[in-house]
């Protein structure tokens, strides 16, 4: 049976480079926090990948922090914020939008439920960020704005520069969660004027469980997680050596692809989404289509739910996901794609497909071989 | 690649009639039933339409599409293959269980997709009795009292849903009393509200 693997931006494959290094980096036992030759060696390793990493993202090596993955950044970026909040400061509010990963989604929910007052930026029908709406929630008591790089689902790239310098003229700090741009896009804090930057390795050929929240110069800093003095007291907890290296390695191929990558995800993202279109009536392509993840498209089936075309495809050996979820005693379509005002129907029957640097015009084709039988099959068995 | 240890999301039950459901509606067949039953709303993602034959007080035949998740077809399937021959009370009292152990089985998470089924069965049914004026003898027999203080069956409540006489829970509340004396049923009574807004979309 063939496989076609189209759930990257779920999680990549790790690269065979990366899997080497991590082979080798099994043997340097040594605790890299420890002064003796065998802790120096880890350390050594680690910092080597500290700089692979802060290369990959345009920032100082100083401002990396390791974290056990994006999740884990998203979070301490909020705990920031919230503690200067509790610490009395004037600026007491945060703006961010309603289609971060859940890694923000639910922090905000906890948040608003403990009284911390957190607006929502609304997006336009492509995802983007309303700048006239963030103009008008911007003022001097806002703490912090956090925006995602680019969308997971629809993948729709947000104008971060323009969000940084309107954030910056009120004085206030700005993060985004790059967790699917990297290595797919360029993305430079230096250059972007981030003043946050969260990432995850697994995302472009590296191990999962590890992270990384780099922070800008100057900027405020509170631990999320409270012990050991590793990262400079910034992030407890003895070092994941093996993770950190693989991470490393992974940071050093995106880096030397991420051009070439660039366009050839986005040629076969492209070829998908011509076929489609040529061969499947009644689509809507969800999302932006000129800014927009290179390897990501998010397509609508009206009158064929989402679970349903999973299945159908992966009893293919075709891998893909869907917005909406059938879980939690209803059936719920995509936030992400409700929040940009799609009709409820087009979000219950979303299906994202996401490029890797391990997939091929060949997939394309035969995901356009299997596709529209399934799309006509459940078109025909619904009762709409 | 992979050798694929995991067993598929659902059971092989569940596999093999999400692969081939059984008794689909075609348009070619021309069709003709002699009862319709449509529930569900698309806003919840799930819709559901149910038409039979009757004869001689059975179910004859059955056709069925749905718009709906790998569970909601599985079950229709499965609904439909096990109610064909059964006398009309038979099927109305269809539980959704019993399709879900025919299944093998589902997810918790997941059972609420099967009972679309049994209900667009069940409005099927009606339907058939409501057009050939005949009595509808089933609808009172499953109820169930759902408020013991008020005396208060969940029949009642569906038919106020149904009729859209209580759009809110304020309503049914107002037209019931439901939960006003010892309170114990207003969890219960709230669950079954939302669901059956669910089931007839309003
Ligand atoms: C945009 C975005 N942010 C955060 C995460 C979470 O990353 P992690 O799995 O490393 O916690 C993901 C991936 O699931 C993501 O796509
Ligand atoms: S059972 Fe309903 S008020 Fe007591």
């Amino acid at each position: 049976m063939k496989f076609v693997y189209l759930d990257n931006n779920a999680t990549t494959p790790i690269h065979e480079d990366v899997i080497d290094s991590m082979n080798e980096a099994l043997a340097f036992y040594g605790n890299a926090s420890s002064m003796h030759a065998f802790g120096r060696d880890a350390a050594f390793k680690i910092e080597e990948a500290r700089l692979a990493v802060a290369d990959l993202i345009g920032a100082p090596s100083g401002s990396i922090v390791f974290t056990s993955g994006a999740s884990e950044a998203n979070n301490t970026v909020f705990n920031i914020f919230r503690e200067q909040i509790d610490l009395g400061s004037k600026r007491n509010r945060i703006v961010t939008t309603a289609i971060e990963h859940p890694s923000i989604i639910e922090m905000v929910a906890y948040l608003r439920g403990r009284g911390y007052k957190i607006d929502l930026c609304p997006v336009d029908n492509t995802g983007r960020v309303r700048l006239d709406a963030l103009k008008e929630l911007l003022a001097e008591d806002v703490a912090l704005v956090s925006v995602m790089f680019g969308n997971n689902e629809i993948g729709t790239i947000q104008p971060i520069k323009e969000i940084v310098e309107m954030a910056h003229s009120v004085g206030a700090y700005v993060h985004s969660d790059a967790t699917q741009a990297i290595g797919k896009v360029e993305v430079s804090m230096r250059e972007l004027g981030l003043d946050y930057l969260s990432l995850s390795a697994h995302k472009f050929y590296g191990p999962k469980g590890i992270g990384v929240l780099a922070v800008a110069k100057g900027v405020p800093y509170a631990p999320y997680i409270h012990g050991g003095h590793q990262e400079a007291g910034r992030r407890a907890g003895t070092y994941n050596t093996v993770a950190i290296i693989g991470m490393g390695a992974a940071a050093k191929i995106a880096k030397r692809d991420q051009k070439d990558e660039e366009r050839r995800l986005w040629k076969m993202r492209e070829m998908l989404r011509k076929g489609i279109v040529e061969k499947i009536p009644n689509v809507v392509i969800n999302g932006n289509q000129e800014h927009c993840l290179p390897g990501t498209l998010d397509v609508s089936f009206p009158h064929a739910e989402g679970e349903s075309i999973l299945l159908y495809l992966d009893l293919e050996g075709i891998q893909v996901s869907t917005g909406s979820a059938c879980a939690s005693g209803s059936l719920e379509p995509s936030y992400v794609l409700l929040s940009s005002g799609v009709d409820i129907e087009l979000a219950h029957g979303s299906i994202r497909f996401s490029f890797g640097r391990y997939n091929t015009e060949d997939d394309v084709a035969y995901v356009l071989e299997k596709l529209p039988p399934i799309i006509k099959r459940l078109r025909e068995m619904s009762a709409l | 690649m992979s050798n694929f240890m995991a067993q598929w999301v659902y059971s092989p039950a569940v596999k093999d009639h999400f692969m081939n459901p059984r008794n689909t509606w075609d348009e070619k067949e021309n069709f003709v039933p002699d009862g319709v039953g449509d529930v569900g709303s698309l806003a919840c993602g799930d819709q559901m339409r149910v038409m039979i034959q009757v004869e001689n007080d059975r179910i004859k035949a059955i056709r069925w599409l749905t718009y709906g998740c790998a569970s909601a077809i599985a079950s229709t399937s499965m609904l439909s293959e096990m109610a064909i021959g059964l006398t009309l009370e038979d099927a109305y009292h269809l539980a959704p269980e019993a399709i879900t152990e025919a299944l093998g089985g589902l997810p918790e998470h997941k059972f609420h997709c099967s009972v679309l089924g049994d209900k667009g069965l069940r409005a099927a049914i009606d339907d058939y009795l409501e057009k050939n004026g005949l009595p509808n003898p089933y609808r009172h027999t499953i109820a169930k009292i759902v408020c013991e203080c008020h005396n208060i069956t969940d029949v009642q409540i569906e038919n106020l849903v149904k009729t859209k006489q209580a759009t809110t829970l304020e309503e049914l509340q107002e037209i019931t009393k439901y939960g006003s004396t010892c309170g114990k049923c207003k969890a219960d009574i709230a669950g079954l509200f939302d669901e059956l807004k669910h089931i007839y979309n309003v």
